[in-house]
């Protein structure tokens, strides 16, 4: 059983309310589950707090059908429904269903705009962030190293923990948006010392020194240690944001990678010894040029038409860097007519975008910058899609699959260069 | 009622993850499963592409596999199933995550892991399984008795 403060305990006796009582249920109940001995406190939470689909909110409709309805008994999973106040800690939505102006574009029906928009005003009421990306360290919350946090969405979490050294396990909805009223998660995973340390070692033997070379490594790496700790070393060069929110959300897809050392480039990782906690061990996985090929072919395994009818860029969220680049290469063309591109990003982050004027020299060209979402999330790709190019592993790893359509994997200026021909004319430099 | 037939093939002890008492029919799998993007919440079917469970639905069964893996969503996709009426009656897996920790507590399903016999070696698909949670036991039929 998990042992409680006496502020816990409080909490638990309901001394804050309700809402914050029942959360509190929760979280004893996954400590007990995970087999945790504590909880940490945390005040920076990420999740998607009480945002559902209409048939969510049809489910309960004894309850109300409404926002208030699906945050008591399917976020806190409790029995009965009562009044959820503003959140106690920081805290953020992360991506949401549509683009809240091309909503249309995507396919959204008016029906679904509408409950979109009265979920977000349900969530901006109860004081959370409407930051709607994947990528909250681009938009308004960086942890900084040995902050615990309570986070989803698997990116944001090797992110945050491999790059910036905060601490957070890959956290669920239900346990984000009890941990946003008690401020409380389960001291179990990566809040401890002893589990962040390296179990398999990578050794790196050809160049990797672009977003595209890091996002294949990422994808080699995942497939190779699945969901344990890497040690990565050799010839991985020029480490910039970009390239490590890439290579995180690649190996967090082909494996379940939450966190990896890089020796002489992430926090905690200044030598191998470091890294390991002692003398290396377990596995040593080599990434050679026979290791690359394979790779390459794996994430093109689903293309086979080099007729592109859609390019999405955007996955994880791109940064203002990668929408100044897009723009750069967009610049003065036109996306073929039988093709579409849409790149995807947070709204902070289009905000800076509009100001450059980079969202003009999209549109101009025929293309759209979306925020909140993306096509795997949201489901929505242009009509009639059967083939697409992406920049991302870890978007060709899903949305081939839930679509139903044929994938190609490129660099930036391939894929773009595809919106602007039709035609897939990538190949392994 | 004391026949050959009742004798269980095995007895498996481990540590309760979510209390309960339930059998049912086991469908075991030696691979990891992915929540959001792996499974369809609406059918309890497995969609990940080169899944050994792709198209197969584990409504109402014994869970007995590796771990979770994947997005963050997998607790959600997994609650959404119960809603369905398409949650597993009870899971055995052996890599405990926050992921499958979360994912067991919001469906209410009696859950057991860390167990002193490896469940993907001793437990078949088609088997009859009883899974106390509060015990954090498993016991194990070639057929139901």
């Amino acid at each position: 059983m998990v042992s409680l403060t006496d502020a816990e305990q409080a909490m638990l006796e309901g001394e804050s309310g309700t809402a914050t009582q029942r959360a509190m249920e929760l979280l004893v109940r996954y400590a007990d589950a995970l087999g945790a001995e504590r909880f940490v406190e945390t005040n920076n939470v990420a999740g998607v707090p009480g945002s559902a689909p209409q048939w969510v909110k049809d489910y309960y409709a004894e309850d109300g059908g409404d926002y208030r309805a699906v945050f008591c008994r399917f976020d806190l999973d409790a029995d009965d429904v009562f009044d959820v106040p503003r959140m106690n800690a920081f805290s953020c939505h992360l991506q949401g269903g549509m683009d809240p102006q091309l909503w249309g574009e995507q396919g959204m029906t008016e029906a679904a705009h509408d409950n979109f928009v009265s979920d977000e005003a349900q969530v901006a009421a109860h004081g959370i962030q409407i930051l709607k990306t994947c990528t909250p360290y681009l938009a308004g919350n960086v942890p900084v190293m040995g902050e615990h946090c309570a986070w989803m969405e698997s990116s944001a979490v090797v992110f945050a923990n491999s790059v910036i050294g905060a601490r957070t396990n890959c956290e669920g909805r239900e346990s984000t948006s009890a941990a946003m009223l008690a401020k409380r998660i389960p001291d179990w995973g990566f809040h401890r010392d002893e589990f962040r340390k390296g179990h398999h070692s990578v050794d790196v033997q050809v160049p990797v020194d672009s977003i595209y070379e890091w996002g294949m490594l990422g994808y080699f790496v995942g497939d190779a240690v699945q969901d344990t700790i890497p040690v990565i070393s050799g010839k991985i060069s020029d480490p910039s944001l970009i390239r490590h929110k890439h290579f995180g959300a690649a190996a967090a897809s082909s494996g379940g990678v939450e966190m990896y050392h890089m020796v002489g480039i992430t926090p905690e990782a200044p030598n191998i010894e470091h890294a390991f906690g002692g003398a290396p061990k377990g596995e040593r996985f080599i990434y050679d040029a026979a290791a690359r090929k394979r790779i390459y072919d794996s994430l093109n395994s689903v293309g086979s038409s080099d007729d592109v009818d859609y390019v999405m860029l955007g996955c994880p969220h791109y940064s203002i860097e990668q929408i100044a680049q897009a723009a750069a290469l967009l610049d003065g063309r036109k996306v073929h007519t039988n093709s579409a591109l849409w790149v995807f990003t947070s709204r902070a982050v289009k905000a800076t975008a509009d100001a450059n004027g980079y969202t003009d020299i999209l549109r101009k060209a025929g293309a759209f910058l979306m925020t909140d979402t993306c096509s795997a999330i949201s489901q929505a790709v242009p009509k009639g899609t059967k083939v697409v190019a992406v920049d991302s592993a870890k978007q060709v790893h899903y949305l081939p699959a839930m679509m139903g359509i044929e994938g190609w994997y490129g660099t930036t200026a391939e894929c773009i260069d595809a919106a602007c021909t039709g035609k897939w004319k990538g190949k392994l430099a | 009622m004391s026949t050959v037939l009742d004798k269980p093939k095995a007895v498996l002890h481990g540590r309760k993850v979510v209390g309960g008492v339930i059998e049912g029919e086991a469908m075991v799998t030696n691979e990891t499963i992915s929540g959001w993007g792996g499974i369809n919440p609406t059918t309890g079917t497995i969609i990940e592409s080169r899944h050994e469970l792709k198209g197969q639905s584990f409504a109402n069964k014994i869970l007995v596999f590796p771990g979770a893996k994947g997005s963050s969503g997998w607790s959600g996709m997994f609650h959404m199933a119960k809603l369905r009426d398409k949650a597993p009656l009870a899971m055995v897996f052996n890599i405990m995550t926050t992921k499958a920790a979360l994912g067991a507590v919001v469906m209410r399903v009696p859950t057991v892991t860390e167990l002193d016999q490896d469940p993907l070696s001793v437990i078949k698909t088609g088997d009859w399984v009883r899974v106390d949670g509060d015990a954090g036991t498993v016991t194990v039929w070639d057929k139901k008795p």
